[in-house]
């Protein structure tokens, strides 16, 4: 049985077998387990859909802390390069940091990219429905699908509505004269940090028209969740992430 | 064809560590042949090395630079890592598999690719391999004009180092996943063996190091290519002609790199110190003295490693206050180092010491790692390291830690585990013979350098001899420094024979050949429910010596 939300209480069967002989077996809807430590509890042999789960989203967050950590590495090197200077024959302590003002298009294009989180939550939990799941396990057609497809396809469009947005940002900063290769330190950075947000971005959208197609082409309900779900928590990783380099380069220079 | 192809690409991570292994091999065999050249030319700086003429002072350069990269990225970071805890990490927690078997797959291919891009940095270059050393420090990284080599060489360097860093960021969170996830009912963390505890903590600054070297390597492509200026000064001229752009701060790259790098150094040692604690309650048949102190020692100092990248940069020119700053932490580790020492050696103390010869490699891990780690707190502090930065002083304190203790500990594991690996059991004498020739040559390799950089001798020089300096009254020392080290590189062809012949015609090993307790000898079904702590030695006679952790904690009669 998949992995689901349901809003009624489910019942624990447990047959205390006494002292002595087998542990009792875990017969709970979810396959079982989700109990952290509890050995007692844990369902001999293999876990069910909810450990397959689980163990994706563990995957996930560990990747995730990597690439947070690499996020760091740039904002540090920001801020270092921000503050770098000398003291000049006045002991006045100056630095070449010039501040870039943002294109304002950069505020539409975060907005879009917020929606497009809002979107993919609902895709996501439309995967989740416990009674579309169960009919989906049992063969009955995808209602789950057929509701996740949509919002997945929005989600789709915004993604690239923000990769468009950004590219039409870079576009005003190059009339403006402000290049990659500009001397300007502060230009330097505004590429470096929207272009690699971006590039994880586009990973973003492959991902998510794999998923797409994972929808249907994926043989169980429970890959099926899987495929979304991390694709969900990655975009919604790469949008609290856009969130913080946008009021950095926003606010902080 | 098929068939053979899934061979090759296999997800199996006992063949995916062993096929690490191998290329740690590779790579160690051209690492240490670059060294011998090393030590050759300084001893010799005018000799013609047949093939290829005198050697200049950049092609030394260039020699340094591919043995450091070699030796640190793909044989400590790999071997110990990769190499073992794919052998050996599903068994130990008794898990059925890695948690992502194919990005475990993935993650070995893209070392390879990333050894096979290096390799070709230095011999499909017409300029050569790059030359501003495994640190790669700009403006001579930054730009192609620098120097020989800087081009092409340069790049390809960059690109190999880049493809590691996505290899090893996959590797790290398979690990993570794997131990955190994967461990079988009843494998609580307190029961853990202290390898996994050492590849849990490897794998955590795995994670957050290399990134951080990916992202500092990104960025220095990116002043290569795209125009960018983060580490290129201004005003900074190269034969009379202004290069760069702006105003970019070699400093920054030191930052960045040596926050991967100090990690980096404890990713190759952590997981020789948990198995070398392994191997000592094997081999002397007791149980871990402190087991819960010993595995919190090996989180302390992974944390303590991330705060600690200033010391490699006192003589840079950073706020002397940030240096004590780094000083003070850098001295804290030693605290929970002396804290495994005297584990170990309370683990030791009194036991019945079996010397085989995983114990003895273990026993040398510890006498480098004593050796190696004593002249740290002397580096720690800046005023003893404004005179010792950059000299021989420094090169003999980490080559004994990093090349000879966590050598030893790839030594240690690699006799240990050939069983799990072949069925047979290592030529015990070679064994014996490798180990003692290997640790007097090493102290007569690596000990004398002490005294070279205590007199002032400066790395990264190619002769003993120049326009400022001369250190010919140290010639006869450098001697013996080289001989030792060829008598080194000769012992590990004992090795080399040992392994290969042993493979095919050593003694069959039985189950559990060295009556070790931890799960990845259990030949046949190991138990749903784990019962037991991971070194239950320590039995009083007569009842077998010590309980297996597959074993069930009900008495067996």
């Amino acid at each position: 049985m998949p992995a689901t939300f349901t809003r009624n209480p489910v019942d624990v069967e447990r047959n205390d077998t006494g002292i002595g002989g087998k542990p009792p077996y875990d017969r709970r809807p979810t396959g079982g387990g989700g109990d952290g430590e509890n050995w007692e509890n844990h369902p001999q042999g293999r876990g069910g859909p909810r450990e397959l789960l689980i163990r994706y989203r563990l995957g996930l967050m560990f990747a995730l802390s990597g690439d947070l950590m690499f996020f760091v590495a740039l904002v540090s090197a920001f801020f270092v390069r921000q503050s770098t200077g000398h003291f000049d024959v006045y002991n006045h302590y100056t630095t070449d940091w010039r501040s870039l003002a943002v294109p304002p298009i950069l505020w539409l294009n975060t907005a879009v990219l917020l929606l497009s989180s809002v979107t993919m939550e609902i895709a996501r939990r439309q995967l989740f429905h416990e009674i579309d799941v169960m009919e989906e396990w049992l063969g009955l057609g995808r209602p789950a699908v057929k509701r996740a497809a949509p919002w997945l396809i929005a989600t789709l469009g915004l993604g690239l509505t923000f990769l468009v947005g950004q590219w039409v940002a870079w576009e005003q900063l190059v009339q403006q004269g402000y290049l990659l290769s500009a001397p300007n330190p502060s230009s330097n950075f505004f590429y470096l940090i929207t272009g690699i947000h971006g590039l994880h971005l586009v990973v973003g959208v492959l991902a998510l028209m794999a998923a797409l197609m994972g929808l249907f082409t994926l043989k169980k309900v429970e890959f099926r969740q899987i495929a979304v779900d991390s694709v969900a928590w990655y975009w919604h990783t790469m949008g609290i992430f856009w969130a913080f380099l946008f009021v950095l380069l926003v606010f902080f220079q | 064809m098929r068939r053979a192809l899934g061979k090759v690409f296999t997800t199996d991570h006992r063949r995916l560590g062993v096929m690490y292994l191998l290329l740690a091999l590779a790579a160690v065999a051209v690492g240490t042949t670059l060294s011998l050249l090393m030590r050759f030319h300084r001893v010799w700086p005018n000799a013609v090395i047949p093939g290829f003429g005198v050697m200049k002072p950049e092609d030394y350069l260039a020699l340094v630079t591919m043995h450091g990269t070699l030796m640190v990225f793909f044989v400590l970071t790999v071997a110990p890592q990769s190499g073992f805890a794919n052998l050996v990490l599903p068994g130990q927690i008794g898990a059925r598999g890695m948690a992502f078997p194919k990005i475990n797959a993935t993650s070995f291919w893209l070392t390879l690719v990333s050894f096979l891009v290096l390799i070709s940095a230095a011999h499909l270059t017409a300029g050569g391999a790059p030359i501003s050393g495994w640190t790669s420090y700009p403006p001579l990284s930054a730009l192609p004009a620098a120097g020989p080599g800087q081009g092409l060489g340069m790049d390809l360097w960059l690109v190999s180092i880049g493809i590691f860093c996505v290899a090893a960021w996959l590797s790290a969170l398979n690990m993570l996943a794997t131990i955190v996830g994967k461990r079988r009912a009843g494998m609580t963390w307190a029961r853990l063996p202290m390898t996994v505890w050492s590849w849990l903590v490897a794998s955590v600054l795995t994670l957050l190091a290399f990134v951080v070297l990916l992202a500092a390597v990104g960025m220095l492509f990116s002043d290569r290519h795209f125009g960018t200026n983060f580490f290129i000064p201004m005003g900074d001229m190269i034969n009379g002609q202004v290069v760069g752009h702006g105003n970019g701060s070699p400093m920054l790259w030191l930052q960045l790199f040596w926050f991967f790098g100090h990690p980096e150094v404890y990713i190759a040692v952590l997981p020789g110190m948990g198995l070398a604690t392994s191997l000592f309650a094997n081999f002397s048949r007791r149980r871990v003295a402190g087991y819960k102190m010993m595995a919190g020692m090996l989180v302390a100092i992974g944390l303590l490693g991330l705060l600690v990248w200033g010391h490699h940069m006192f003589v840079s020119g950073i706020n002397p206050y940030a240096g004590t700053a780094f000083a003070a932490v850098t001295m804290a580790i030693a605290v929970p180092s002396t804290a495994e020492v005297i584990g170990w050696l309370a683990t030791l103390w009194g036991g019945g010491l079996r010397l085989r010869t995983p114990m003895l490699f273990a026993l040398g891990f510890l006498s480098f790692f004593i050796a190696g780690g004593l002249t740290g707190p002397i580096l720690a502090q800046p005023s003893l390291d404004v005179y010792l930065h950059n000299t021989f002083f420094v090169v003999a304190h980490f080559h004994l830690i990093m090349a000879m203790a966590g050598v030893f500990g790839v030594f240690a594991g690699v006799y240990y585990w050939f069983p799990l690996m072949t069925g047979r059991l290592m030529n015990e004498t070679l064994g014996k013979v490798h180990f003692w020739v290997s640790l007097i040559a090493a102290y007569g390799t690596f000990l004398p350098m002490h005294f070279a950089g205590l007199a002032g001798e400066p790395r990264h020089y190619d002769r003993l001899t120049g326009p400022a300096m001369n250190f010919t009254a140290l010639l006869p020392l450098e001697r013996g420094i080289t001989y030792s080290a060829l008598l080194l590189a000769a012992a590990q062809g004992i090795f080399l024979w040992n392994v290969f012949v042993s493979a095919r015609r050593g003694r069959v090993a039985g189950v559990n050949p060295w009556e070790s307790t931890t799960l990845e000898w259990e030949n046949g079904e190991v138990p749903s429910l784990i019962e037991r702590g991971p070194y239950e030695y320590e039995l009083p006679q007569g009842e077998g010596g010590y309980h297996p952790q597959w074993e069930s904690p009900v008495k067996q009669e």
